[in-house]
């Protein structure tokens, strides 16, 4: 008997509409309960505040970072790093510098009264509400948890890439040892245990200060109604979280 | 390592930046692809629009396309991190993902047009070859007929019409196959040098610009392996296409630059600066001056002066042969390019290449290799020609 496209597409058919029943009971089994979680995400609303007249770049949290969060000690993997500007009066292109990414401080570079202002301007994360990572992540490894803390999770992520090329800060690598995108957390360990991140603790002068946007007793509240704050390149309209204060024009 | 690695910087770049990201596996990507979709195109002008002096390349045009699309996923899968957890993206894809929406239209071309077309096309010849053949080749031309072995002329008008419709399906699939690759580049809005609406369009004439190239050259090559002589009229409109196609191409890169150029935004002095050290000779002289007037030029020439089959047939395969040079330097420097720059637009690091690594220069010469094998094999079990069929 000779069989045509028909035969064909039907015996095709029938095979293709028996494996959805068997993936239905796999799925049921595989469906476990999940506890109570103490945390509520629900609740909270991170972001941090940056005081660039703060910092004195020490490197502090930069160190800290890397220990809490094990990230590799290698100049090009950073959670967080301190950049140093040094930007004279009419010149277009400031100097930067970030020997190290901070981690041990910085050497002195300029002398005193050389007619430029200098500053210290710690990066990391923003925290973006309409993060570009996240956009493109193929299969959802990255995303913003509903309390405002982007996060990664490691299980799954397939190491393409697209993440770190879609962040227009630079707050993402790849970590050699586990061939998976890394970024600042925001101590996310830490903070669902009411802690604060391990950069904000090390800090000796209080330049940065993680928020909880959604507690009403915050001081943030205050800070941002009396300050003049700004977040990194306003232009990318990531809904950036971290709120800079005295922030320079010339920092990107 | 760390040394040499911060070495390569030049002004500031933010640290995570120094280590690119994107090797030159995934400038094979946009690569193969793009010869893909543009040899599929130059497939349907003969199925839809009834351009019969192009008709001998026709089955060759649609194995060249299989050929690369069995080949394009390899240099990603090498690339990720994670290669065993790529299956994900079909099972959870996430949909705001170009990428992973990128998954579907390759496996729906790659399905629902490219194979099924091959092989309505194909399937009166595997039925007759799995009657006529004998041992492993019978079962096989079997096997590939999926049991549809029904050649009555009733049968064989179904198939012509279905693989008509399937291509007038495919030429949009085509389309977006290829301007879907633009838009993983053009939609990053953090990199200014991907980061543009015409990214997916410049992407689309540069595929077919490259895909008509590469099956003047293949056609002319297997004709010369095989001693058959050259269909001049086949390949002088081919040629006209390529020219034509490389015209529009060419126009829709220039306004880009332009445009670049008199806007001159925040990012601008950064990108000239690298376009004009970094990228000077892969830019500058590889894609533009080499790879793009020198082949147009040549080709308009033809148009213009008689010239003799033989020495047409040589600036054909010297134009073809630049052809495919520019567009892979184009997407060299799209890929490459887009990450010698910082973000901070302060400063500049460097690609260095590696050899016999993963993500080395030898995996990528064997994975450009692969798809002539793969070509070959198509070849030799489902032959292109009519001529040769006469031959047997």
């Amino acid at each position: 008997m000779s069989s045509d496209r028909r035969d064909f597409v039907l015996t095709a058919g029938k095979l293709l509409v028996l494996t959805a029943p068997a993936y239905a009971y796999l799925e049921a089994m595989e469906t476990g309960k999940a506890e109570e979680p103490a945390y509520k995400a629900a609740d909270h609303y991170w972001g941090m505040i940056v005081d660039v007249e703060k910092c004195i770049g020490c490197g502090n949290c930069v160190r800290a970072c890397k220990t809490e969060n094990d990230v590799p000690l290698e100049p090009y993997f950073f959670r967080t790093w301190v950049e140093r500007y040094h930007v004279a009066e009419a010149n277009e292109h400031p100097d930067v510098d970030s020997p190290d990414g901070g981690y041990n401080g910085f050497p002195e570079k300029y002398a005193a009264g050389d007619g430029a202002k200098s500053f210290f301007v710690p990066k990391l994360c923003n925290q973006c509400a309409h993060s570009p990572c996240t956009q493109v992540c193929p299969v959802g490894a990255t995303f913003e948890s509903p309390d405002g803390a982007v996060l990664v999770d490691k299980t799954y992520c397939l190491g393409c890439r697209y993440c770190v090329q879609a962040c227009p800060y630079g707050c993402r690598f790849i970590d050699p040892r586990t061939n998976t995108v890394d970024k600042c957390s925001l101590c996310y360990h830490r903070i669902t245990k009411g802690l604060t991140t391990a950069c904000c603790e090390g800090c000796p002068t209080g330049a940065r200060q993680l928020v909880d946007l959604k507690d009403p007793k915050d001081p943030v509240h205050e800070f941002l109604r009396t300050h003049k704050v700004h977040v990194l390149k306003p232009q990318m309209a990531t809904g950036a979280k971290l709120y800079y204060n005295g922030l320079d024009g010339s920092v990107r | 390592m760390e040394e040499g690695l911060l070495h390569a910087v030049q002004g500031y770049m933010y640290p995570n930046e120094v280590e690119l990201q994107w090797s030159i596996l995934i400038v094979l990507y946009p690569f193969t692809t793009g010869l893909v979709a543009g040899a599929f195109i130059l497939a349907s002008l003969e199925r839809v629009f009834n351009v019969a002096a192009v008709k001998p390349t026709y089955r060759l045009a649609l194995l060249s396309a299989l050929a690369f699309l069995l080949v394009a996923p390899l240099p990603l899968q090498l690339h990720l991190g994670h290669p065993e957890r790529s299956f994900e993206m079909y099972l959870t894809p996430h949909t705001s993902s170009a990428m992973a929406m990128f998954g579907f239209i390759y496996l729906w071309y790659l399905t629902a047009v490219l194979i099924l077309e091959i092989w309505l096309d194909y399937r009166k010849d595997m039925v007759l070859m799995a009657r006529s053949e004998t041992g492993w080749k019978k079962t096989l031309y079997r096997v590939l007929t999926l049991g549809v072995d029904n050649i009555s002329e009733e049968s064989l008008r179904i198939d012509d019409k279905l693989g008509r419709f399937i291509t007038i399906v495919g030429i949009p699939s085509a389309l977006l196959l290829h301007g879907y690759v633009g838009f993983i580049f053009g939609s990053v809005k953090a990199n200014p040098w991907w980061s543009t609406p015409v990214m997916p369009i410049v992407f689309l004439f540069s595929a077919i610009v490259s895909g008509i190239a590469l099956v003047l050259l293949m056609y002319m090559l297997v004709c010369f392996l095989k001693g058959i002589p050259i269909d001049m009229p086949c390949v002088d409109t081919i040629a006209r296409y390529l020219m034509y196609a490389f015209l529009v191409d060419f126009s829709l890169e220039m306004l880009d630059l332009i445009h670049r150029r008199y806007e001159a935004e925040e990012s601008f002095q950064s990108l000239d600066f690298m376009v004009h050290t970094r990228l000077y000779t892969s830019q500058i002289l590889v894609q533009i001056v080499f790879g793009t007037i020198v082949p147009i030029a040549m080709l308009a020439f033809i148009q213009l002066v008689k010239l003799s089959d033989a020495a047409r047939k040589g600036i054909y395969a010297l134009a073809g042969l630049l052809t495919l040079m520019g567009i892979f330097a184009m997407r060299w420097n799209v890929v490459i390019g887009g990450q010698l720059f910082s973000k901070s637009f302060l400063g500049y690091t460097t690609y260095k290449m590696a050899f016999a690594t993963k993500e080395g220069l030898l995996p990528a010469v064997l994975l450009m290799i692969l798809p002539f094998g793969i070509l070959w094999v198509l070849v030799k079990l489902l032959p292109p020609f009519d001529e040769e069929k006469a031959a047997v």
